[in-house]
């Protein structure tokens, strides 16, 4: 089976300033997305990722590289039959009503007259805006947008969606629905490819990464595989116990009220900690052993460049 | 099919724009206008009332297709809608395509009214309906249909208010051109006059499309002429958008 996306040494430059003067955007791209996987494109502001997909969705034309969405050039029409695409910030024709743009779009595929109405329905119900059909797209909130974005994305079944920060600028509510929504999507055997900043949310749902920092993928892979298992330090919350008995058990040490915050990295200590508690008939609030975090790579990676 | 969406979509759009109906709202002073002008001046007041209600015709007609058909492409890049609509199965000069007969369409609609306007104004005058106007509106019509393909093609690499710019002076240049036409007579040096020949034929002539002089003094339009028109509007409307497509192809959306 052929991969869902391929890019191979993907360079884009744009003109800036007064004298356009040419600026590296994507230095040399390199990236496999495979069939039925969420992949998430990660990188800070301005790391090249939007540039990414609007060549991959031919908005802008790369200088160099090749680009192949499930095994068939790019730019063909067999190709957007297939796929699925949310913009950064979607904006819409604001003066259509939510199933009047969808009825629009739709007439961009070749969907039966019959079959239209029952998905333009069937799509208004994933994305919970059955209620709203009738409103004009100005009046849409952010959240409404975004999902009514991801919507127009799905009218043609896509075998794979391009999906620009799609939980960018929504709380966190609105942030699980769309996460329920893509989850969903790769459980009915489509490929998902991401960008986003925000890491917690990746780290739930993506399948494997890749890391792009000022135009170049800096790491890839199974996030398994990126982040380790080991155990940084727990963080311990007590009460009931005097602070100078744990003084010098944990590395960081701060109280509030009766509770005693306490961060320690030797699990030995921690055993000498938790006998002590037992001992003094203290109590134990929370105990939560942190493991490495994808912003914790995140952050090291993007320091070291 | 899918450029019919677009159109059906771009005219959906189109009519909503306010300025259509100051625009129009205008047109209609201009028309009592020329009623009042009849009634001041002596001589033949419908003649009066036909010249300057044909020139606002064309005038009003042409802004239409300039402040509004500039915006039309520039305002989907700019406000990014284009980017959905290019990742569905559509090739872009389908996009420009459809683009511009939405706004075609819209100026039917709106040359439509003014037109009917103007007849009834006319009515109360002559007490019959003037067939011979619907031949004028007609080739004002093409004339509109080229200038909209003018502002597409601006619009494609510019912004509107620069774009509308450009394609006034397309309509000015347009009629004035035929200037030249007499200064061709006039000139006697074979290479001066040869310019001048080559000057003329690549500027617009707008003026193909004015049969005033024709409809006020009821005179006979010969056919050779009309179909010289509505042939010279055509072609120069499909060159002009060609033109735009090969702009548009290779653009860069950022
Ligand atoms: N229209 C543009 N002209 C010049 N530079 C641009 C333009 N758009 C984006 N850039 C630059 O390209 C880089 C990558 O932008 P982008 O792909 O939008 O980043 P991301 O989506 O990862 O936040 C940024 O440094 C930005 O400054
Ligand atoms: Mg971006």
């Amino acid at each position: 089976m052929a991969e869902a996306l391929k890019i191979t040494d993907l360079h884009k430059s744009f003109k800036t300033g007064f004298l356009l003067k040419k600026k590296k955007i994507l230095k040399g791209i390199h990236l496999e997305v495979e069939q039925g996987e969420i992949f998430g494109y990660l990188g800070p502001n301005g790391a090249g990722k939007t540039t990414t997909i609007k060549c991959l969705l031919g908005l802008i034309f790369p200088e160099k590289g090749e680009i192949s969405i499930l095994g068939q050039p790019y730019l063909s029409l067999s190709v957007k039959e297939r796929i699925g695409f949310l913009p950064e910030n979607p904006y819409f024709y604001d003066y259509l009503t939510a199933s009047e743009f969808l009825e629009f779009y739709s007439q961009l595929f070749f969907i039966k007259k019959d079959k239209k109405e029952d998905k333009i329905q069937s799509l208004l119900r994933l994305v919970r805006l059955e209620k709203s059909a009738h409103l004009q797209l100005r009046k849409f909130s952010r959240g409404m947008l975004q999902r009514i974005g991801l919507a127009q994305a799905l009218l043609n079944e896509p075998s794979i969606v391009f999906l620009d920060e799609p939980l960018g600028g929504l709380d966190p509510l609105g942030r699980k629905e769309i996460r329920d929504i893509i989850t969903r999507l790769r459980d009915e055997g489509k490929t998902v490819f991401l960008s986003s900043h925000i890491l917690q949310d990746i780290e739930m749902i993506c399948d494997r990464v890749a890391i792009i920092v000022n135009g170049e993928i800096i790491n890839s892979g199974r996030l398994k595989d990126l982040i380790s298992e080991k155990i940084h330090f727990t963080e311990v919350i007590l009460s009931g116990l005097k602070e100078d008995q744990l003084r010098d058990l944990s590395e960081s040490f701060a109280s509030s009220g009766d509770r005693i915050f306490l961060k320690i990295t030797d699990e030995s200590k921690l055993e000498e900690v938790l006998q002590l508690v037992h001992s003094q008939k203290g109590k134990i609030h929370s105990l939560i052993p942190r493991t490495e975090t994808l912003e914790d790579l995140f952050v090291e990676m993007v320091k070291t460049k | 099919m899918k450029i019919k969406a677009i159109a059906l979509n771009t005219f959906r759009e189109a009519i909503r724009d306010r300025i259509l109906y100051v625009i129009l709202f205008f047109a209609a002073v201009c028309f009592l206008f020329s009623r009042v002008l009849a009634l001041l001046t002596v001589g033949d007041q419908v003649k009066i009332i036909t010249d300057v209600g044909l020139a606002a015709l064309s005038f009003f007609g042409a802004l239409m297709a300039i402040l509004v058909g500039t915006g039309l492409v520039y305002k989907e890049i700019d406000k990014k809608t284009l980017y959905t609509l290019l990742s569905k199965p559509i090739h872009r000069y389908q996009f420009l395509l459809g683009k511009y007969f939405g706004m075609i369409l819209t100026l039917f609609v709106m040359l439509f009214l003014m037109t009917v306007l103007f007849l009834i104004l006319l009515f109360f005058h002559t007490f019959k309906i003037e067939w011979q106007i619907f031949a004028a509106v007609f080739l004002i019509f093409c004339e509109l249909c080229l200038i909209t393909a003018v502002a597409i093609l601006f619009s494609c690499f510019s912004t509107p208010i620069l774009s509308s710019i450009y394609t006034l002076s397309f309509y000015m240049i347009g009629h004035l051109s035929w200037g030249l036409e007499t200064l061709i007579d006039k000139i006697n040096s074979g290479l001066g006059r040869a310019m001048a020949r080559v000057l003329y034929t690549l500027l617009p002539d707008l003026e193909n499309f004015n049969i005033k002089t024709e409809i006020v003094h009821h005179l006979p339009i010969p056919p050779e002429l009309f179909l010289f028109s509505f042939l010279y509007g055509f072609c120069y409307s499909v060159f002009i958008l060609f033109l735009a497509v090969l702009v548009f192809r290779r653009r860069d959306f950022i």
